[in-house]
């Protein structure tokens, strides 16, 4: 039976993209969620002016891609394999078809807006 | 060999005992997560359409659902940050002759890490 | 005094005589320093001898006495009634493996994939015996150690869930016996265990729940094992596109 080299390469992207989340998606569910609502500091450091010049730099879009790429993957990665482990097994490739095609989906509408800003 | 007996598995064994659990809870924190890489990517595309949508939507964080949910968010993405870099020692084994080194040695270098890289975001974020 | 007692629950199945496995209840004598084995055996002997099931060194280290022991997979020779008083005990088969006869499962699958992981020194070529031994050092050895402490008991399958659900899942001790002769340094036979340890019911199928290495009784670590050789295969992947096969 040959080498299911697909399933080494989901696993080397969830591997980075399970990296890439561990260290970067907690501090942003903090600023988003606590830090801007509260913010306790000048009024206009959240205005759309400082943050508008603040992620049309073009190493913020491409820090912002890699938060949009690998991650995502990631999680779809571990629905996927979930869903198998919960009963879902027998609809095993539609279910990855899914997943995975939800992600760059997902990857790509980032990137054109990441872009666009 | 001829009625040997298959006991049925059920699709909630993982209720069954409190490392099962454990395992789905921190498999889930991957629903949570993307949820909140949605609602972020919602945010970037309010900033790129212009200033009434961005104000708009930061209006909407300070909703009771907002809070509920980025508060959802944020214990899901720690657990997983917390589990993920507590296994590292199981995946990558580092021997010094005989002896493997000590878990901590490849542990905590993942939490210094994560620390500085999220007070280096928030300084970016918040210094004017 | 009265004789303490504890009240063992017994799965039962008869084939040809029982559509349904049932639960048969025995009172044993309680003595401290008594095992689940021994009190099977005590039934055995003295109450009821139609109980069939498997036991051998009654010290942990052939593997035959594996069952479930209120619902933990358990080597019935290292499970004391004192940790279980006043109980009731239940006393089931190992699970996720057909049962043959109360409490003696069918473990045909394993053995298949025991063989499937050759689990054995392969060489490209033998040293003639006049060469001398295979050498090889304290630090060599302390890389696979671990992973050949395996006694083959199968507590490991009966704890994984993914086994469970889906059988052709290769499985923690096959993988970590796999991995055992992998990192040997006599060892030569890598390629030939890739296709065990790299096709899609490999290694790939497991998602960590990490229980077979909770329920090890010699702390072999398959789920280690099982991770180390992704993070391997991971590896080889990036490799392989980084190089062609003709430099490596």
């Amino acid at each position: 039976m040959a080498r299911a080299r697909g399933e080494a390469f989901w696993w080397a992207i969830f591997s980075a993209g399970g990296v890439v989340t561990a260290l970067l998606v907690p501090i942003h569910v903090l600023l988003l969620g606590f830090v801007i609502p509260f913010w306790w500091g000048p009024a206009d450091t959240f205005s759309y002016e400082r943050i508008h010049a603040l992620l049309s730099h073009p190493l913020a879009k491409l820090y912002l891609i890699v938060l949009f790429s690998v991650p995502v993957f990631h999680c779809m990665h571990r629905i996927r394999h979930t869903m198998y482990d919960t009963g879902w097994r027998a609809y095993a490739t539609p279910i990855a078809f899914l997943c995975y095609g939800g992600a760059l989906l997902i990857m790509i509408i980032a990137v054109m807006t990441i872009v666009s800003i | 060999m001829s009625e040997a007996y298959r006991r049925p598995v059920s699709d909630t064994w993982w209720l069954k005992n409190p490392n099962y659990r454990f395992f789905m809870y921190r498999e889930l924190t991957a629903v949570f997560v993307l949820a909140f890489l949605l609602v972020f990517l919602y945010f970037l595309r309010q900033l790129a359409s212009g200033p009434e949508a961005y104000n708009a939507f930061l209006r909407r964080l300070s909703s009771p659902w907002s809070f509920i949910f980025h508060t959802a968010a944020l214990v899901a993405a720690c657990f997983h940050s917390s589990t993920w870099f507590n296994l590292t020692p199981k995946a990558v084994v580092v021997r010094k002759g005989e002896e493997k080194i000590p878990d901590a040695f490849l542990i905590t270098p993942n939490y210094v890490g994560w620390l500085t890289i999220s007070v280096i975001i928030f300084l970016i974020a918040t210094w004017s | 005094m009265a004789e303490r007692t504890i009240t063992l629950e017994v799965f039962r199945y008869r084939p040809g005589t029982d559509k349904e496995p049932v639960f048969q209840n025995y009172t044993v004598p309680f003595r401290d320093d008594w095992v689940v084995l021994d009190a099977l055996n005590y039934l055995k002997d003295q109450v009821d001898g139609s109980i069939s099931y498997r036991w051998s060194c009654r010290m942990g280290v052939c593997g035959s006495c594996g069952m479930m022991v209120n619902g933990t997979p358990k080597l019935t020779c290292a499970a004391f009634l004192k940790d279980y008083y006043p109980g009731p005990v239940r006393v089931e088969p190992l699970a996720n493996f057909p049962v043959e006869r109360d409490l003696i499962v069918n473990i045909t699958d394993f053995a298949h994939k025991l063989k499937e992981v050759k689990p054995f020194i392969i060489r490209r070529e033998e040293k003639p015996v006049s060469e001398g031994e295979y050498l090889q050092s304290p630090a060599e050895l302390a890389t696979f150690k671990q992973f050949s402490m395996c006694i083959n008991c199968l507590l490991c399958y009966a704890a994984c869930p993914i086994y469970g659900l889906e059988s052709s899942f290769v499985g923690p001790a096959a993988i970590a016996l796999a991995q055992r002769y992998n990192l040997d340094s006599r060892d030569q036979g890598q390629e030939e265990r890739h296709d065990v340890i790299f096709r899609h019911e490999g290694i790939w199928e497991c998602t960590f729940v990490g229980e077979c290495s909770e329920v090890c009784p010699k702390d072999v670590d398959p789920a280690g094992a099982i991770q180390q050789a992704k993070v391997g295969g991971a590896l080889d992947l990036v490799k392989s596109m980084l190089m062609p096969r003709g430099a490596r």
